[in-house]
């Protein structure tokens, strides 16, 4: 691959991981004011962050921190939450374009959020090298900036502004799935089914228990393994992945 | 130094969870089964999580479902993923003065 064609799929990766940084702003935001609120500084606050770079492991993690927790019930909650990554994980390696090494691997892994593990699948046929570097840059900064302004200054934006960019993820969430399920009636029904499942593990009761992060893989994996029993891919879409 | 021993299982498992299997599955698979149920996950799972999540996003249910409509809309005439982030935001800004006012 030349040099300039590398060089227009990391822009082209940055240009897509943009949404997401701006997303992470507000949401990271969010988490700063609480870690500091649970007590933590606003460095420990960057720390956690900078390293687990995930929303609910690290929510669910200060809490955890705040009321002296044992580490056992520290590793079962972030298993419990981030499981759903080995699932993305597992998805994104059968994404991911000859140019992209073991090293890079390690790389990507650390920065496989919802939203670089959504927007990665959302391409059409494989990922490239360049293209995962553009992509995983700005969410790791908004991220990162995100958290230590929330512990610094929580109060410097207003509650409406905080309040609108909560959402910005979510939209982006229905930006990568509307299309596919537009131009594809399986991958349409069966986003309505696991939307239909996860709205059950809400609100009916015994099920409400279950903890989010368990729902979630349990609402994909159903609603993903009866679509590819009744609804295969065909060849084509094969070979575009 | 308590605080770093956390921080050391936080990213730990976080990392491994997501780390072992990228490395591990190098292969492209070949059964059929397996490649639709993964070509079917992204969207269950974005899916899973955006409903009904979307409706607590903001400060008021009320909000969040004029910024989710939005989204849909600009969704399904192919808008980029910048642009409707950015303008459900705008949306729920709008409709959350237009609530402060009635």
């Amino acid at each position: 691959m030349n040099n300039i064609k590398k060089r227009s799929l990391f822009l082209q990766g940055l240009i897509d991981g943009l949404p997401i940084c701006f997303g992470y702003l507000s949401v990271a935001f969010a988490f700063g004011i609480s870690a500091v609120g649970s007590g933590l500084s606003a460095l420990e606050a960057l720390l956690i962050s900078m390293t687990n770079v995930t929303s609910a492991g690290q929510v669910a993690g200060i809490g955890i921190i705040a009321a002296g927790g044992s580490l056992i019930e520290m590793a079962v909650s972030q298993i419990g939450i981030n499981l759903r990554y080995a699932l993305m994980s597992v998805s994104l390696s059968q994404k991911l374009g000859k140019s992209i090494r073991l090293f890079d691997r390690f790389i990507i892994a650390f920065v496989n959020t919802d939203e670089v593990f959504g927007v990665a699948s959302g391409k059409s046929g494989n990922v490239e090298r360049s293209y995962m570097y553009g992509l995983i840059i700005p969410p790791y900064i908004g991220w990162s900036i995100g958290t230590i302004t929330g512990a610094l200054a929580g109060n410097i934006l207003p509650a409406s502004v905080t309040s609108a960019l909560g959402i910005a993820v979510y939209g982006m969430f229905v930006a990568i799935v509307m299309p596919k399920a537009k131009a594809e009636h399986p991958v349409a029904i069966c986003a309505l089914a696991a939307i239909v499942l996860s709205c059950a593990f809400k609100y009916l009761p015994v099920l409400s228990s279950v903890p989010g992060g368990f729902s979630v893989i349990i609402c994909a994996v159903v609603a993903s393994a009866v679509f590819a029993f009744v609804a295969p891919i065909k060849q084509n879409e094969e070979d575009e992945r | 130094m308590k605080f770093f021993t956390y921080l050391l299982v936080m990213a730990g498992i976080t990392y491994l969870i997501r780390m072992v299997p990228l490395v591990l599955v190098k292969e492209k698979i070949k059964n059929r089964y397996i490649l639709s149920f993964l070509y079917y996950i992204p969207y269950a799972v974005l899916s899973a999580m955006t409903v009904p999540g979307i409706f607590y996003a903001t400060s008021s249910p009320v909000s969040a479902s004029v910024g989710f409509l939005a989204a849909l809309i600009l969704a399904y005439f192919g808008k980029s993923l910048l642009t409707v982030a950015a303008l459900s935001s705008v949306a729920v800004f709008i409709a959350e003065a237009v609530m402060k006012l009635i």
